[in-house]
């Protein structure tokens, strides 16, 4: 028969030699790999301490984004859970009073935002949903708890360290895959 | 008149001397076993290219006390439908007589302390390797027992084939061993290694032995490529499947134990036990005197045990298990075959050796 790709191996039927047969030319032979891979460099990349970097387009846990006077970018306009395929999105919006200017950057804002991380599949949609610049997916991830309810993640969860109070914070929970201010790191 | 004669006089001090020198071999025994599993865990780590354990203290070296102490700390089970008294003396005969072996092997020559020649031997029999035979293949019981009592069909099917396989590379085992009698002439290690120290190592003698007898150690010591009687994959541990706790531990321990005894074996009998190699002994005894000589000397038996233990895990982490019958095949129809073969052949030369090399 024919075959049909070039990656057929024919398998070699015939009886072993004598040197085969015996056995310990291939045992030495096996024993001089293993000694090679004995001095070989080594792998392991030491998790806590030593982390892999990720690629440009790594999706992790998703962050409620602040401008640079800390104030929050979220208006709750539903975008973010329109596009989520998941629908694990849910929030609630409210009215800024006068006084909270320096809270919220613009009049309307969310009062309750969450994510169900159990629902969520790190997709990024929600973040390109978004036109306030609010919502992103940063390079935090593997979440752990004792609880399902634990994964419902609300906004102490969610909201990114202000800048101006905890710059270093902010720094890292934004990660670098922002860029670009208006950037999502995924875009074509 | 009898009354004030003492009918049985102890040397207290020779007994004070074994009693410290017996608790130092058990020490060092138990603490090489100990880093074994270290060393073992880190030589399949280096082999695989992974760095292995390294948190508990620098570079892991705590790794042996965590492990012990979790054997420790793990709840003690014995099955319902076991036979609790011989349950509990299977790890025990497995312990004991591994650490038995230790007895006669010759650590070292002769100190001087105070004034007294102490000899670095436990016991200086003048049968040691056979007495080593005998420990040996009482070592199978402790499996044995273990896994029959624990009333679980894999630890039988593990301790069945622990025995078969025992037995089988005992004799091939055995055989290898007249060969290299009929060339020392006497069953005294001491006196091996006596021998050896001023002529050639064995294993330029014996080195067909060496081989079959080195296959047939590993063989012994259940290590892989011959581990079937505890099989993690299919035997889901053998005969030791049912133990918890340190009851597992001391099974565990005893294969390492093993592993370090009889590369002291292996050394005293075709390495030179504790020879110091390209260097006459006797001229280094004139030099720096017996008792740093007797140190060094010790110190080379170690590092060649550890080189033996060394080669236990190299193997292990190189070859895969053997099937049933294939390891059947190798003991009786290639080893056993083979020893005899060695063994017909030494006592040929040696006789044409008597005869001046004339038929």
């Amino acid at each position: 028969m024919e075959a049909l790709t070039n990656r057929l191996k024919p398998v070699d039927r015939r009886k072993m030699n004598f040197w085969e047969r015996i056995y310990l030319p291939a045992v030495v032979k096996g024993l001089s790999i293993t000694l090679k891979h004995f001095f070989k460099k080594k792998v392991t990349i030491n998790y806590p301490e030593e982390v892999r970097p990720f690629s440009p387009v790594f999706r992790g846990l998703q962050i409620l984004n602040r401008d640079e006077e800390g104030r929050e970018n979220c208006t709750a306009c539903g975008l973010c859970a329109l596009a989520c395929p998941a629908e694990a999105i849910t929030m609630e919006c409210a009215e800024r009073k006068p006084g909270e200017e320096h809270l919220y950057r613009e009049e309307k804002y969310a009062a309750k935002y969450e994510i169900n991380m159990l629902r969520c599949i790190f997709c990024g949609l929600c973040e390109e949903a978004c036109p306030k610049d609010a919502v992103y997916l940063s390079e935090t991830f593997a979440p752990a708890n004792y609880q399902r309810k634990g994964f419902i993640y609300g906004k102490k969860d969610l909201l990114i360290p202000d800048p101006k109070t905890d710059p270093e914070g902010f720094a890292k929970a934004k990660g670098s895959r922002i860029k670009h201010p208006q950037g999502h790191g995924n875009e074509h | 008149m009898y009354q004030n004669q003492i009918l049985l006089a102890i040397d207290w001090i020779l007994f004070t001397e074994k009693l410290v020198l017996i608790i130092v071999v058990v020490m060092v025994s138990l603490f090489v076993a100990m880093y074994s599993t270290y060393a073992e865990r880190k030589v399949a780590a280096f082999m695989q290219d992974r760095i292995g354990p390294n948190r508990a203290g620098p570079f892991g070296i705590l790794q042996p006390m965590a492990d012990g102490l979790k054997l420790f700390f793990k709840e003690e089970i014995v099955p319902n439908f076991s036979s609790k008294f011989l349950f509990i003396l299977g790890p025990i005969l497995a312990m004991l007589t591994a650490i038995m072996v230790s007895a006669v092997i010759p650590w070292g020559d002769k100190l001087f302390i105070f004034g007294r020649e102490v000899t670095l031997q436990i016991a200086d029999i003048n049968i040691g390797i056979l007495y080593i035979f005998g420990v040996v293949s009482l070592g199978v019981y402790g499996i044995m027992i273990g896994g029959w009592a624990s009333n679980n069909k894999f630890s039988l099917l593990g301790a069945m084939r622990a025995a078969s396989q025992i037995i089988s590379y005992e004799l091939a085992l055995g055989i290898t061993l007249i060969a290299l009698l009929m060339i020392t002439g006497t069953l005294s290690l001491n006196e091996m290694v006596a021998q050896q120290k001023d002529n050639l190592w064995n294993i330029f003698l014996q080195p067909l032995g060496f081989l079959i007898f080195l296959i047939c150690a590993f063989a012994e010591t259940n290590r892989t490529p011959f581990d079937l009687p505890e099989a993690e994959n299919e035997l889901m541990g053998g005969y030791h499947a049912e133990y918890s706790s340190m009851k597992l531990g001391f099974y565990l321990f005893a294969e390492y134990v093993n592993m370090f005894l009889s590369g002291a074996v292996m050394t005293t009998l075709y390495f030179g036990g504790y020879d110091i190699p390209f260097v006459n002994d006797a001229n280094l005894v004139h030099i720096i005197g017996q008792n740093w000589v007797t140190i060094i000397e010790g110190g080379v038996f170690f590092i060649k045990i550890c080189l033996f233990i060394f080669f236990f895990m190299w193997v292990r982490w190189t070859v895969p298990r053997f099937r049933y019958d294939q390891l059947m095949n190798l003991g009786w129809k290639i080893l056993l075959p083979l020893a005899l073969f060695n063994m017909l052949v030494t006592g040929a030369l040696i006789l044409l050796r008597q005869n001046h090399w004339h038929f």
